[in-house]
C-alpha cells in the first residue's frame, strides 16, 4: 500500500525503545521511521528543542528557497526568446481534424497511443475503457470498470495489455485478447493500492514495471507480476496530478506536478526528490519532458504554460496570453520540440512556438474542456480527448 | 466473549446476530477490549477474554481531534486558512499532550506493577483505535524537515549557464525540423490526411531498405541509433566486424535486468555472470577494475539495478569510441547511400473520393497466438475497412 495522509497504525517492536506496542509510521528523509507514540513525541519535542518551533522551521524553508533563486539566477545570462531570434521562424500551420472517435457515453478523461502509431487506449467518466484504431475508427476492446471515473489509462510497450485506474485507488493492468468472447474485465489484475485516487500511471521500459501518481500526494513504482511496491516517492505535500517518464540515456528519472503549484524530478531507483520547481500560482495539471529529456513543460490552472530547463535548473519560458483567462489542462511537444500544444478548459487548444514564446494557432472544434492532448509516437498526429464524450485526431 | 454477548442478549432482549453487532460496535469503538489479540476488534462468542476500558480513554470523552486533511489542499484558500487555525489549535493542544504524557510517565513509575500492566493494555487498546492529534503536528514537522533537505541538497546542485543549455534547445529543434510530421509534412504523405499507410509501411520494423530520414537519425545521438531496432542490428553487425559485439551483448542483457520480471532477476543475472563477467569468461566485457569489483560484491546479492555501474560503463565505452567510428564506417555510408527517398504523393484527382482504410494486425496478437499456436485474425487485414464518403 502506497500512503501519506494518513500515518498508519500498525503493531510491533519500537524502533527506539523496542517495546511491543501500537506504532506510527512516518517518512524523514524517504527514510520510514516506526515508533511508539511515547518514542514519537520524545522525537518531536527534542527535534523542537533546539530552540525550534515549526515557525522557525518554517522560516528556515524561506529562507533556503530565497539562497536557491538566487544560485539560480548567477547563471542566467541570457533569456529564451532572446537566444531564439536567430531561429527560423515556424512557417503557416494548418492542422485540421482529421478523425472525431466517437463512442464514449461521458466525458473521456485520458487517452494514450500504441507504439504501432496507430492505436490508442482511452478512458471515461462512465468506467468504460476502449481501445481503438484510430486509423480507421474500429473498437478493437471495451472493458467496463466497476469504478467511474477512470482517470488514468496508459498502453504497454508490448501492445499487449493496458493500464488503467482511477477513483478506485487502484491502477489495474489488462491483458488484451483478440477473442471476441472474452471478457477482458475478468482478467484484470490490481497491481497498484493507494490510498487516494490514482491521477497517472505509465509504464516505464517495459511490460513489468508500472509508475502511478495519485491523489494521496505519492507516486509509486510497482511490479506488475507480483503486484509488490518497488519504491514510493513522497515530497508533495498535496495531490500528485499528473506524471511523465524521461526519454533520457540511462532512463532512471521522471517528473511530476501536483496541486501543491510543485514541479518535482525524482530519481526512480533511490526515490529521492532531485530536482524541484516551483514558479506556477495553481495547480499543475500536467507535466511533459521536451524530447531531448533536457526540460519539460507544465500546464496549470493559473492559464499558463511553463517550460523549465533542467541543466539550468529554472524555469526559461512562460506561455501565456491576457486572452486566455481558462486553466491550461494538458500539453505535449511536436516531435522536434518547436511546438507546444496546449489544451484548456475553454475548449481550444492552442499551439505556442517554444523557443520564440509566440502563440501560433488555435485548434477548435471540441465542445467541452480538453482533458488530454498526445503526439502520436510517429509524430504525425496529434490526438485530443475532451469532456465532450469524444476524441480527435489532428493533422 | 460470550458472557457479553449473553448479558447483551438477556438485558436488552435481543437476538443473538443483533447482540454480536452491538457487542462488535462496542469493541470497534473501544469501550471493550480483547486481551489475547488486540489487533483484533473483533467480538468473538467463545471464552476470549475481554476487559472494559477506563473511562478516561472512551471515545466519547476525547476532546474533537483536529484532523489535517492534505487531501483536500486542492481548494488552495481552504488550506492556507486552515493551516493557520490548525496551528494556534495545535499549540495549544500540544503542550498539553507533552504536560500528560511526562505527568503518566511520573505517575506509572510510582505505580505497582500489576497496576502498571493494566494500564499498559488499556494505553494500547486506546492508541489502537485513535488517531492523536499529535500526529497531525509530526507529519507537518516531517514534510518541512523534508523540503529543507531537499531545498539544501538542490543548492549544491551543478548548474549549467543559461546561454548553453538554451543554444541547445536551437539546435536541437534545427536538427529534427525535417523529422517533425506536423511541421514538414512526410513523405510519401501523412497517413492521417491521405489515408495511405505507406508512411507506415516504408518505416516498418523489418524493412529490406531503411528511409533516407531514418538512417539519417541514427547519427543524431547514440540513444537514437540503439532505440531503433534496425540500426541496434545493424550496429552489432558492425561491431562483430570489430569482435566487440560482447559489449552490446552484454548491455542488452542488463537491460532485461533491470526493465524485465522481478522473479527472473537472480537467474539473469547468474547468466551475466557466466556469459560476460567470469574470468575466462566466453564473452568477457572489459570493465574498468573498480567498477568490476563493485559489480561481483553486488552479484552476491543480486537485486535490479545491480549491474547499473557495469552497464553504463560499457555504455559510455560505446558511445565514445565505437559510436563514432560506426557513424564514419562504409557500413553505415552504404546504408545511408542506398536509403529510399520516398517520392511525395499528390494529391488524389478525385478529392471525393477516400481512399479505403486499410487496418493492421493487431500487437494483441502476438498474446493470443502465444496461447492458441495457430495464426488466428491474419485474415483481419482488409476486411474492416470501408469506403466512406467525406463527410
Amino acid at each position: 500500500m502506497c500512503d501519506q495522509t494518513f500515518v498508519a497504525a500498525t503493531f510491533g517492536p519500537c524502533e527506539c525503545c523496542t517495546k511491543p506496542s501500537p506504532l506510527i509510521n512516518i517518512y524523514i528523509k524517504t527514510e520510514p521511521i516506526n515508533y511508539c507514540s511515547f518514542c514519537v513525541e520524545v522525537m518531536a519535542c527534542q527535534g523542537l528543542q533546539k530552540g525550534e518551533t515549526l515557525a522557525s522551521l518554517k522560516r528556515e524553508t524561506e529562507t533556503l528557497k530565497k539562497k536557491l533563486e538566487e544560485e539560480r539566477g548567477k547563471l542566467n545570462d541570457v533569456e529564451l526568446h532572446q537566444v531564439a531570434e536567430k531561429a527560423e521562424a515556424v512557417g503557416a500551420l494548418s492542422i485540421k481534424t482529421k478523425r472525431v472517435l466517437k463512442g464514449h457515453g461521458n466525458k473521456v478523461l485520458c487517452m494514450d497511443w500504441c507504439k504501432d502509431k496507430r492505436r490508442m487506449v482511452s478512458s471515461s467518466q462512465d468506467g468504460k475503457v476502449i481501445v481503438w484504431d484510430a486509423f480507421t475508427l474500429n473498437k478493437e476492446h471495451g472493458l467496463s470498470l466497476p469504478c467511474t471515473w477512470v482517470m488514468a489509462c496508459a498502453y504497454a510497450p508490448s501492445g499487449t495489455a493496458v493500464a488503467c485506474g482511477g477513483l478506485d485507488n487502484k491502477c489495474s493492468v489488462v491483458p488484451l485478447s483478440l477473442d471476441k468472447n472474452e471478457n477482458l474485465a475478468a482478467k484484470k489484475k490490481s497491481v497498484a493500492m493507494h490510498t487516494n485516487y490514482v491521477s497517472g500511471c505509465t509504464f516505464t521500459n517495459s511490460d513489468m514495471q508500472l509508475l502511478t501518481s495519485s491523489g494521496d500526494g505519492t507516486c509509486a513504482l510497482w511490479d506488475v507480476e507480483s503486484g509488490q511496491l518497488l519504491q514510493s516517492f513522497h515530497g508533495h505535500t498535496a495531490d500528485v496530478l499528473s506524471l511523465d517518464l524521461a526519454p533520457s540515456e540511462t532512463g532512471n528519472t521522471f517528473v511530476s506536478g501536483g496541486s501543491d503549484k510543485k514541479a518535482n524530478v525524482w530519481d526512480m531507483r533511490s526515490g529521492q526528490n532531485i530536482q524541484s520547481f516551483e514558479s506556477h500560482e495553481s495547480d499543475i495539471n500536467c507535466v511533459k519532458y521536451y524530447p531531448s529529456g533536457d526540460a519539460f513543460a507544465s500546464a496549470s490552472d493559473d492559464s499558463t504554460c511553463r517550460f523549465y530547463d533542467l541543466r539550468a535548473d529554472r524555469e526559461v519560458a512562460v506561455y501565456q496570453k491576457d486572452s486566455i483567462i481558462f486553466g491550461a489542462s494538458t500539453v505535449d511537444f511536436s516531435m522536434s520540440g518547436r511546438l507546444l500544444f496546449a489544451g484548456y478548459n475553454d475548449y481550444t487548444i492552442n499551439v505556442w512556438d517554444v523557443l520564440k514564446g509566440n502563440r501560433l494557432s488555435i485548434l477548435f472544434g471540441h465542445e467541452n474542456r480538453i482533458s488530454r492532448v498526445r503526439l502520436s509516437p510517429d509524430g504525425t498526429a496529434l490526438c485530443s480527448a475532451s469532456w465532450d464524450n469524444t476524441l480527435r485526431i489532428w493533422a | 466473549g460470550r458472557d457479553i454477548i449473553d448479558w447483551l442478549i438477556q438485558k436488552y432482549n435481543v437476538s443473538e446476530e443483533e447482540s454480536l453487532h452491538v457487542g462488535g460496535m462496542l469493541v470497534k469503538y473501544g469501550y471493550i477490549y480483547p486481551l489475547k489479540e488486540p489487533r483484533s476488534l473483533v467480538l468473538r462468542p467463545d471464552e476470549s477474554p475481554y476487559r472494559f476500558q477506563t473511562p478516561y480513554f472512551w471515545t466519547s470523552t476525547r476532546w474533537p481531534a483536529s484532523e489535517l486533511d492534505y487531501g483536500n489542499a486542492k481548494n488552495q484558500t481552504e488550506g492556507v486558512r486552515g493551516y493557520s487555525v490548525l496551528h494556534k489549535r495545535i499549540n495549544h493542544t500540544w503542550d498539553f499532550v507533552v504536560m500528560q504524557a511526562r505527568e503518566q510517565l511520573r505517575a506509572s513509575k510510582q505505580r505497582r506493577k500489576a497496576d502498571r500492566i493494566v494500564l499498559e493494555c488499556q494505553e494500547q487498546a486506546y492508541w489502537l483505535i485513535n488517531r492523536p492529534p499529535v500526529r497531525s503536528l509530526l507529519l507537518l514537522c516531517s514534510t518541512v524537515m523534508n523540503q529543507i533537505e531537499t531545498s539544501r541538497r538542490a543548492l549544491g546542485r551543478n548548474r549549467v549557464k543559461s546561454s548553453i543549455c538554451l543554444e541547445g534547445f536551437v539546435k536541437y529543434s534545427e536538427q529534427y525540423l525535417n523529422h517533425d510530421p506536423i511541421m514538414q509534412g512526410c513523405l510519401p504523405s501523412n497517413p492521417w490526411i491521405s489515408d495511405d499507410t505507406a508512411h507506415w509501411t516504408m518505416n516498418a520494423d523489418m524493412v529490406p531498405t531503411p528511409t533516407r530520414l531514418r538512417v539519417e537519425r541514427w547519427s543524431f545521438s547514440f540513444m537514437e541509433l540503439l532505440e531503433d531496432s534496425m540500426g541496434r542490428r545493424e550496429f552489432m553487425t558492425y561491431l562483430e566486424k570489430e569482435f566487440s559485439a560482447e559489449n552490446l551483448c552484454f548491455w542488452q542483457a542488463c537491460e532485461d535486468v533491470r526493465h524485465g520480471e522481478s522473479s527472473r532477476i537472480v537467474e539473469k543475472v547468474e547468466d551475466i555472470y557466466k556469459n560476460f563477467l567470469a574470468p575466462g569468461a566466453a564473452r568477457w566485457v572489459n570493465i574498468d577494475s573498480k567498477t568490476m569489483d563493485k559489480t561481483l560484491e553486488g552479484i552476491r546479492h543480486p537485486h535490479r539495478f545491480v549491474m547499473d555501474d557495469a552497464q553504463m560503463h560499457i555504455y559510455f565505452l560505446m558511445k565514445k569510441d565505437s559510436y563514432p567510428r560506426y557513424l564514419k564506417s562504409d557500413l553505415y555510408k552504404n546504408m545511408l547511400a542506398k536509403a529510399i527517398v520516398p517520392q511525395e504523393t499528390k494529391k488524389s484527382v478525385f478529392p471525393f473520393m477516400r481512399r479505403q482504410r486499410h487496418s493492421s494486425p493487431s500487437p494483441a496478437q502476438a498474446a493470443t497466438q502465444a496461447e492458441d499456436g495457430q495464426a488466428k485474425g491474419a485474415g483481419q487485414a482488409g476486411t474492416n475497412s470501408a469506403v466512406q464518403l467525406s463527410a
